[in-house]
């Protein structure tokens, strides 16, 4: 090589490079280039508007002209905290909340199972997808689907007509089958990943030792697979607490969701206030999965 | 990298520095937003047309052939002028409000219980009549309105009136009833079916029924309720929650719910009973002897309109006497041009519906936004909208 292009090919490193040796060495720099889109999504567009939210329901509504005046007052938790019907409603919230992860539990324990244990290879790929399938399909969907199923004149009514019952119609009852139908497929996966995790040799040795399936279930699966059950109930529960298109299509009563969707065009500070209550019980909530180990090995 | 406690704490201290910092910045930027928004001024003259309008709007209000192919008054609109409209429909007046809040949508048809707010909020803008020639041709009695004329100013135009009304399915419920009282007294003949609509506007239905049935409250205006009325509109709605099947707020709830046999008796409006009859189910409808509540609709133009030449030229087209005509006649209401009434299909639809009957709409109380100011001695001690939401909500359970 000529002397003239030795100079001019002197070391002018490329942008990239130079970015790489900014980088080299300062571990913390390179993780926080790493995390800092996810943490600022996390940051700004979630504990932000959380934060948001909470400014808002401190607030008030000026007395003639409705709208929101920023003065800070704990009437609106004073008023969900002493009006029944806001208790009540809350309560009954919980209360589907709870049964919905229950039935979930019930139905999912079982097929969980048999995809997990018994299922030869290419029938649990098939019900692996067939779990998954119906979470392809539109949410409101489903529930305009179960709306014609649950109606006067539909699929339910007449099934059991010819044994002289009645389907349950709209109601509470209606909003428990929906959101159980719903989310089952959140609460079987984690319960299939868990148990697919526990190794065949722990079951041989049970029965080996004498127990017979119903003893294995309750002294070898059952605590091992809890903190996967306890996982799935997190998205069952959470989601059935926060619902609030569901509760309007198939049911007249009121939940949660459906009051903070009613009240938040005309009373912020309200809304705002009642949204917290789920807040604060999915955070005692996910404490309480932690506790039990729900994040160990998801 | 070894997990290094020092930069643990480190990065939770940045995040929490970083929420603190932007929920102050969100609280700071969120009071610019409220009171005056965009130009408090309307135009004094048309420009060209932008190409596009974007809508709010009650089900049935704009029909582009899609619902039915000979239901279409907006094809025209868009070759005439070049403004391709896009409709979104808004089932309640909260709804309407919350759309138009997003700044997004250049013009709105509210009712009476929208149209307040949403001036007083900022987000809809004056309207300059003169640029709206069919405007000379709307009722008299329907100019100026207190809902939608503040201090003079015009916000909007009207788009016609019309009353709620009882429907029922004859093949369920007995006799010919023409009386609110079958919803609400005698609501027990048919529990478990009776539906009403899902929106605290419907307080005012009770008061109205009160008014009649319990003189001795003294209720003239079922939207200016003191402490007493409101109470007593409560009690008697929480006595029809029991009997009450479901509540609608979307009318296509209130289709599928008459079609299936969920709901056989209720309020409802003249344009739900014409897509039934449409699907072969069969009702019947009457505007019972107590009066009724209704709705004067009201165009507006949003003051973050991205597209007001169009929206000028839409309200004008909506006003005018053919499309106002189509319109009144699918919806089922009275139409605001004086001179739709020679064009409607139905020669008497003018008459079914009391288009020139200033004393039938004496017994209508449109929908209008409750405030504490009583409009009469009372002072204000009324119940606000907001504790109308609250008494709505206590009185589902």
């Amino acid at each position: 090589m000529e002397a003239a292009d030795v100079a001019s090919s002197a070391p002018r490193r490329s942008a990239g490079r130079r970015l790489a040796d900014l980088l080299h060495g300062r571990p913390r720099l390179q993780v926080s280039a790493l995390l800092a889109g996810p943490v600022g999504w996390l940051v700004i567009g979630y504990l932000g508007s959380l934060a948001v939210l909470l400014a808002a329901s401190f607030w008030t509504l000026g007395e003639l002209s409705g709208e929101v005046e920023q003065t800070f007052t704990l009437d609106n938790y004073e008023q969900i905290i002493t009006e029944p019907v806001y208790r009540s409603i809350a309560g009954r919230t919980v209360l589907i909340a709870a049964l919905v992860t229950l039935t979930d539990v019930l139905l999912a324990l079982p097929l969980a199972f048999y995809m997990a244990k018994v299922a030869g290879p290419r029938a649990k790929g098939m019900l692996v997808v067939a779990v998954l399938v119906p979470l392809w399909s539109a949410y409101l969907v489903k529930v305009y689907a179960w709306r014609t199923i649950l109606s006067q004149e539909g699929a339910l009514n007449w099934a059991l007509a010819p044994f002289g019952l009645d389907g349950p119609g709209y109601g509470n009852v209606a909003v428990w089958i929906v959101m159980s139908y719903i989310w089952l497929p959140y609460m079987v996966i984690p319960i299939y990943a868990g148990l697919e995790r526990l190794p065949d040799s722990l079951l041989s040795a049970s029965e080996d030792l004498g127990a017979h399936p119903g003893l294995t279930f309750r002294r070898v699966i059952l605590p091992l697979v809890f903190p996967a059950i306890v996982a799935g109930s997190i998205f069952t529960f959470s989601l059935t607490l926060g619902d609030f298109i569901a509760p309007q299509l198939v049911s007249s009563t009121q939940f949660i969701g459906t009051v903070v969707y009613a009240n938040i065009t005309n009373n912020l500070p309200l809304a705002a206030a009642f949204a917290t209550v789920p807040i604060m019980i999915m955070v005692v909530y996910l404490l309480l999965a932690r506790r039990l180990g729900a994040f160990e090995h998801v | 990298m070894r997990a290094d406690p020092r930069s643990a704490r480190w990065a939770w201290l940045i995040v929490a520095g970083l929420s603190a910092f932007l929920a102050a910045f969100a609280v700071g930027c969120g009071s610019d937003d409220s009171g005056d928004g965009g130009d408090s001024g309307a135009p004094t003259e048309l420009g060209a047309a932008e190409g596009e309008v974007n809508l709010v709007a009650w089900a049935g209000y704009v029909e582009d052939g899609s619902t039915d192919p000979k239901v279409d008054w907006v094809t025209d609109f868009e070759k005439e002028t070049g403004c391709q409209v896009n409709v979104k429909i808004g089932n309640t007046s909260d709804e309407m409000v919350q759309l138009m809040r997003t700044g997004q949508y250049d013009a709105v048809s509210a009712s009476g219980d929208a149209t307040l707010r949403l001036i007083d909020g900022g987000d809809v803008a004056p309207v300059n009549t003169d640029l709206i020639p069919n405007y000379a041709d709307v009722f008299d009695s329907l100019k100026d309105q207190p809902f939608n004329t503040v201090d003079g100013t015009n916000y909007g135009v009207p788009h016609g009136r019309g009353a709620n009304l009882l429907m029922w399915n004859p093949d369920e419920v007995s006799g010919k009833p023409d009386s609110w009282d079958v919803v609400f007294d005698k609501s027990s003949e048919n529990s478990g079916s009776v539906t009403a609509y899902d929106n605290p506007i419907y307080i005012a239905d009770a008061a109205l029924y009160l008014m009649t049935h319990e003189p001795d409250l003294g209720i003239t205006n079922p939207y200016e309720l003191d402490q007493e009325q409101f109470d007593a509109a409560i009690a008697l709605l929480k006595e029809q929650r029991q009997n009450i099947g479901e509540y609608w707020s979307d009318y296509t709830k209130q289709i599928s719910a008459f079609a299936n046999g969920d709901s056989t008796v209720g309020t409802t409006w003249q344009v739900i009973a014409n897509l039934l009859e449409a699907d072969g189910v069969k009702v019947e409808t009457t505007l019972p002897v107590e009066g009724s509540t209704g709705w004067s609709d009201t165009w507006m133009i949003s003051s973050e309109a991205k597209n007001p030449n169009c929206a000028y030229m839409w309200m004008n087209h909506i006003i005018s006497p053919e499309a106002n005509a189509q319109v009144a006649e699918w919806f089922g209401e009275a139409p605001a041009n004086e001179k739709s009434c020679e064009l409607t299909a139905d020669a008497n639809h003018c008459d079914i519906y009391h288009a020139a009957d200033e004393d039938y709409f004496d017994q209508v109380f449109y929908w209008t936004t409750p405030v504490a100011d009583c409009g009469d001695d009372r002072g204000d001690v009324c119940k606000t909208y907001d504790e109308w939401v609250q008494g709505w909500t206590e009185v589902k359970g």
